[in-house]
């Protein structure tokens, strides 16, 4: 056990935690104003329900002893023998394995929260629970397993990916294209604006995206090490030169730069850098994230051409990013950052990488999309998963959780108390009227 | 008695304020309104997409005031909203039968 490598995973599993009512912010602002509870909720409500889940079959299915590369075993079933001695395969060999558990378990929470911005504004939030728990447990643990297990089959093939280029935003990205596939697009959609309500909150949650993702990839070296160091600055890196990419490719094509293209441009810098990011050095790094935000930037565009209702851009951010960063690793990737990776075209690695990850972005492209389209449709014929045209139209805070994000104004009726509830005694000062049976 | 309603442009009421405060006007009631007029709305870009924003936002006002003051109340909403670009907004002016000040009680030109 090393006390520095420990504290350093200790505070990156906070950050990453931190990520997910980042992302909730940043989804959330971009909804309009009548589902942005609901659609904080997607994010939020994961923490909780992602967490146990983890904890219960999802951290065995991924980092269990290997079933022939495919998927773990029930070794760790209930966090049984997750403990203070390192994992029996050597990941995180100089930290305890409860902490590389927890640590795992904030990503498994956050991939499958990157998938709601797809849907958003027209889901039954039981058809929500169900999908993205059979998700957890079907297509997130198996893909982790493939690429992050020291015997899943594609570590073995030799294919690199630092944090989750894969496992986090390709396998999130396809998932939400099958998932909307099913699910159909919002009324209104092509014809009606559906603008963002709260372009402030999408900035706020963009920071905090930003902020945790140092915790995601320079967490992913498993120490405080020199490897942790460059990580740290390649996200960086890949994070500014998105945003100056995104922003350079709508001030020519659109005339000016927006503060959504720049968040955006963010995000997709620093979904490309993910996979890369300890593999790279600096420059590499700003090659990696200037492409992200210049190809998503164009990718956005697509759910118009191709007609297939994308809500907040997952396909065109996630998808399109995740597939850059995998694939340039093949480029830019060098021995002389990280020993154990492979050097790329640039360093005089050949096409060799470039192949495996071609693999590896396929392998995970198929798998997920087929396994997700299965679970939306098994949801969507048994629970449900979208909700009534009426619900829709009322907005699902109300429909979905009988709140509302914002009341700006005294609002009139009356305390409806339910049937059992005993009467409110009567003392001086407040007086509650109880209306049998239910006013308002 | 005239109820004298006007629509301007949102950053232009401190102006008006101001030019119906100078001709002894004491109570105004403003509310946040949305139109379109010859100005049209405009456009939004939101990742590439743009929309066309029907109604822009303006801003309501009413007056009440005695029949001898309406010309001057209309002269003064109309110099301080005036920028001379389209989309400056309109005055009108309604005849009210009754205004009664809730506190006292007083009706007619003394509620005013």
């Amino acid at each position: 056990m090393d006390t520095g490598d420990t504290a350093w995973v200790l505070v990156s599993s906070a950050l990453v935690l931190f990520m997910t009512p980042g992302l909730a912010l940043f989804y959330g602002g971009m909804v309009r104003a009548k589902n942005v509870l609901g659609t904080l909720m997607h994010s939020v409500f994961a923490m909780g329900l992602i967490t146990i889940l983890w904890v219960l079959v999802g951290y065995t299915l991924a980092f269990g002893s290997d079933t022939g590369g495919l998927i773990g075993g029930l070794d760790f079933l209930g966090f049984h023998n997750v403990g203070n001695e390192a994992h029996p395969a050597g990941l995180g060999a100089t930290i305890p394995h409860s902490l590389f558990a927890t640590y795992q378990m904030m990503f498994a929470i956050i991939t499958p929260a990157l998938i709601t911005g797809a849907f958003a504004e027209r889901i039954k939030f039981s058809g929500y629970v169900a999908f993205m728990s059979a998700w957890l447990l079907f297509v997130y643990a198996p893909v982790a397993h493939w690429v992050f297990h020291p015997d899943g089959w594609l570590f073995k093939l030799g294919a690199l990916d630092f944090a989750g280029g894969t496992v986090v935003h390709i396998n999130a990205g396809i998932a939400a294209l099958a998932v909307v596939l099913v699910v159909g697009k919002r009324r209104g959609f092509g014809k009606e604006p559906m603008v963002p309500h709260n372009l402030t909150m999408t900035i706020l949650g963009t920071g905090i995206l930003w902020f945790g993702w140092f915790g995601f990839n320079a967490g992913s070296a498993l120490g405080a090490n020199g490897l942790a160091a460059s990580a740290f600055l390649a996200t960086n890196l890949g994070a500014a030169a998105g945003a100056v990419g995104w922003a350079l490719t709508e001030s020519r094509k659109d005339r000016k730069a927006t503060t959504l293209g720049v968040a955006s441009g963010a995000v997709a810098g620093l979904v490309a850098i993910t996979p890369a990011a300890g593999f790279v050095g600096p420059l590499g790094a700003i090659a990696i994230g200037l492409s992200g935000g210049i190809v998503c930037s164009w990718a956005v565009g697509l759910k118009f051409k191709l007609g297939y209702d994308d809500s907040l851009d997952v396909v065109g951010v996630h998808l399109a990013g995740g597939i850059v960063g995998s694939l340039l690793l093949g480029v830019f990737s060098t021995v002389a950052v990280n020993e154990l990776g492979t050097d790329g075209l640039l360093a005089g690695g050949g096409m060799a990488l470039m192949g495996k990850q071609i693999v590896a972005v396929l392998a995970t492209l198929a798998f997920s999309f087929v396994v997700t389209m299965g679970i939306a449709k098994a949801v969507e014929a048994t629970i449900g998963l979208r909700v009534t045209q009426e619900d829709e139209i009322v907005g699902i805070d109300l429909s979905q959780h009988s709140e509302v994000g914002y009341s700006l104004s005294e609002t009139s009726g009356s305390f409806a108390a339910r049937p059992e509830a005993p009467p409110a005694p009567a003392t001086t000062g407040a007086r509650v009227v109880v209306t049998e049976g239910g006013g308002a | 008695m005239k109820l004298v309603v006007a629509v301007i442009k949102p950053f232009k009421l401190d102006e008006v304020k101001d030019a119906l405060e100078a001709v002894g006007i004491r109570g105004l009631t403003v509310s946040d309104a949305r139109g379109f007029g010859r100005q049209k709305g405009h456009t939004e870009v939101y990742r590439g997409a743009e929309y066309q924003v029907d109604f822009v936002p303006k801003t309501r006002l009413e007056v009440a005031v005695d029949d001898d003051h309406v010309d001057e109340v209309v002269k003064a909403i109309v110099t301080g909203a005036r920028t001379d670009s389209i989309g400056d907004g309109k005055v009108w002016v309604i005849p009210a039968e009754q205004i009664v000040r809730i506190r006292t009680g007083e009706k007619g030109g003394d509620a005013i």
